[in-house]
């Protein structure tokens, strides 16, 4: 198991290279750099300042240069440095990726864990009332873009009905402690999480009713109604875990892609990850700091691959890893 | 033969319906037979002639929807089991009567050790701990005479055989001592050699614990062999019952002369260009079964009321029945 999960973790590393290398070519091909956007701030924009920034920057450098430097600081696991922020760019993941990841994990465990509720309940109830009103949730959660449901979520119950705060990871000023912080930031991750996985969420509920109904009419239901197990019990001991299987695939797949969304959700709801670092950086032109979330995005995705195979092999005996 | 003891089991006039698209099939349609204590009575018929389906109903496990049992009755000791409540018949199912499925390869969930499957069967009918049900287990596999049970015990179903999983779906049927074991077409999916293990096992498991069993097979080659009484079915419905011995002497209604006939037997070689017997035709559709003799259209033996009536049980002796006016007519 650890030798697998060693060699996984290697096969990864030429991967990551490909993927700086790609990335660094693509956000060059960009018109626009750093000393552009600085100039154009500070009022400056003529040729001897512009060439004093690139200099600077080493972007007048050949980009084989600029690539071979990148890589080879990287392989010292430095990050570089960010022109916009004046700070290394390290420092700057480190303070923001944790809103990230826990906006992330919420999400998914809403998605998760509410698709797989309302997915059995439809399969449960299946062509019923029951079935149908979850069909149409699933159908509206799936088909409602990201950005209007934040923007929609924040006029209705920041807003209109002030029950929720409109953005932000905890309450500023404040200096809770303790139970306070932790609820504090419960109360703000609330609607960005629920607002990212919406989506998800209703890929799940109907994967995992399919799944379910699926599973229902196997054998080995049948077998174990006959050993007079009650209903309840078939259902979350026999059924759930074989009807997992495919939602656990897709939530993996999908982990990665939630990066993307996070961004969108962390642009409207002022959440201070990495998503909106991402985001200001594009524009900024600021490689060092782009190059290096796309990059930690990768290896992000790797890991999480893993892990859903891992989790697969657990959940499927059959499957074994060698 | 059977004395004055009740019947085990008596099934009367049930009737098994699904609904699908293309209308009502009626799968069982108005069946009686009944078990006695200590019986190995076999239920022949060829696909879809409502064997399984009525093996179903007698757990009440038949699909709902699509399907429904919609009449008659299942006495188990007496009671009827369609009145029990659905907590009382749970009770039933798995303690006083098990089953046991055609296809072990996809009878037994994939993602449970077999010790996990088996113990469960009996923690849900007795309160044991978890560890002496885990002895059970091993005694149990042991009883069924899988190699290495100790270990068995341990495994996940895709590490065994295919007849090594029928041993471990037969030991978690017997687990809890039933008085009655269904066995649905037990060794339908497993290759000859393996179908006369299986079929021994299921014989010294009857004796030592003292079973009944109701055998549910299309394989006449099993039927004499296994059995002592049998009830051939046809288009949902019985033709005719008896002992084993005297329904392959004297088979008395045609369907089952055409089913004896088309076993292939050795020391009955067949030269030169005869064939092996066939029943011409297939079975009627069972949406809207005519009232009347469902054979007759195949029959080569049919007469005019055939076509027109339903024929009654017919009792030439005791323990002997027959459902056909030719046959009835013949004895007369």
């Amino acid at each position: 198991m650890m030798s697998y999960i060693a060699r996984r973790l290697l096969q990864a590393v030429p991967a990551v290279f490909g993927i700086i290398i790609i990335n660094f070519f693509v956000l060059h091909l960009a018109p626009g750099d750093a000393a552009d956007v600085l100039a154009g701030e500070a009022g400056a924009a003529n040729e001897a300042y512009m060439k004093q920034l690139r200099e600077t920057f080493g972007l007048d450098q050949p980009l084989y240069v600029q690539l071979y430097e990148y890589v080879a600081n990287i392989l010292q696991l430095n990050l570089g440095y960010s022109f916009r922020h004046n700070m290394a760019v390290a420092d700057l993941i480190a303070e923001r990726l944790p809103a990230t990841l826990w906006l992330m994990l919420s999400a998914v465990f809403l998605a998760v864990g509410l698709g797989i509720l309302l997915g059995v309940t439809s399969a449960r109830f299946v062509n019923t009332i029951v079935d149908r009103i979850a069909s149409v949730l699933a159908l509206l959660c799936y088909s409602t873009p990201v950005f209007w449901i934040g923007l929609m979520m924040i006029v209705l119950f920041s807003v209109e009905l002030g029950w929720l705060p409109s953005g932000g990871f905890e309450t500023i000023g404040a200096d809770f402690t303790g139970l306070d912080r932790v609820l504090d930031v419960l109360w703000h991750t609330l609607m960005p999480a629920l607002a990212l996985s919406l989506f998800y969420l209703a890929v799940y509920a109907r994967l995992m009713r399919a799944s379910m109904l699926e599973v229902y009419r196997l054998d080995f239901v049948t077998t174990a109604h006959a050993k007079g197990l009650s209903p309840a019990r078939v259902a979350f001991k026999h059924v759930l875990r074989n009807a997992l299987l495919p939602v656990v695939t897709m939530a993996g797949l999908h982990l990665g892609g939630m990066l993307g969304g996070a961004v969108v959700v962390e642009v409207v709801f002022s959440w201070p990850g990495i998503g909106r670092l991402a985001f200001d950086a594009i524009f900024q032109r600021d490689f060092n700091l782009v190059l290096s979330i796309l990059v930690l995005s990768s290896v992000l995705v790797i890991v999480i691959n893993l892990a859903v195979d891992l989790l697969y092999a657990w959940l499927d005996p059959r499957i074994e890893i060698r | 033969m059977s004395g004055v003891a009740p019947p085990l089991l008596e099934v009367r006039a049930l009737e098994t319906r699904f609904s699908t698209e293309a209308g009502l099939v009626h799968a069982v349609d108005g069946l009686s037979f009944s078990v006695n204590k200590g019986d190995s009575l076999a239920l022949v018929g060829e696909s879809g002639c409502g064997k399984s389906v009525t093996a179903l109903s007698i757990l009440r496990l038949v699909p709902d929807p699509p399907g429904r049992v919609a009449g008659g009755e299942i006495l188990f000791e007496g009671y009827d089991l369609l009145k029990l409540s659905r907590r009382d018949m749970r009770r039933i199912r798995g303690g006083e009567m098990s089953m046991i499925f055609q296809d072990p390869m996809t009878s037994l969930n994939p993602v449970l050790t077999i010790g996990d499957q088996i113990s469960e069967a009996i923690r849900t009918h007795e309160s044991v701990s978890r560890r002496s049900a885990w002895r059970r287990c091993v005694e149990l596999l042991e009883l069924v005479r899988i190699p290495d049970p100790h270990r068995r015990v341990h495994d996940y179903p895709h590490r065994l055989s295919g007849g090594m999983r029928q041993r471990a779906m037969i030991a978690m049927a017997v687990a809890c001592a039933p008085k009655l074991l269904i066995a649905d077409e037990p060794t339908t999916a497993l290759d000859v050699t393996i179908q006369a293990q299986v079929l021994g096992l299921l014989d010294r498991l009857k004796r030592e614990l003292g079973m009944t069993v109701l055998l549910i097979t299309h394989d006449l080659g099993v039927v004499a062999e296994w059995a002592n009484r049998v009830v051939v079915m046809y288009a949902g419905n019985k033709v005719e019952e008896g002992r084993v011995d005297e329904l392959f002497a004297q088979p008395l209604h045609p369907y089952t002369q055409g089913l004896l006939g088309a076993i292939p037997q050795a020391g009955r070689v067949h030269y030169t260009n005869a064939r092996l017997h066939e029943i011409s035709g297939t079975v009627p559709n069972l949406i809207d079964p005519p009232a009347r003799c469902r054979f007759a259209e195949r029959c080569a033996k049919a007469i005019d009321i055939c076509h027109r009536e339903y024929p009654a049980p017919f009792r030439p002796a005791a323990g002997r029945e027959v459902s056909c006016f030719v046959a009835e007519r013949d004895l007369a």
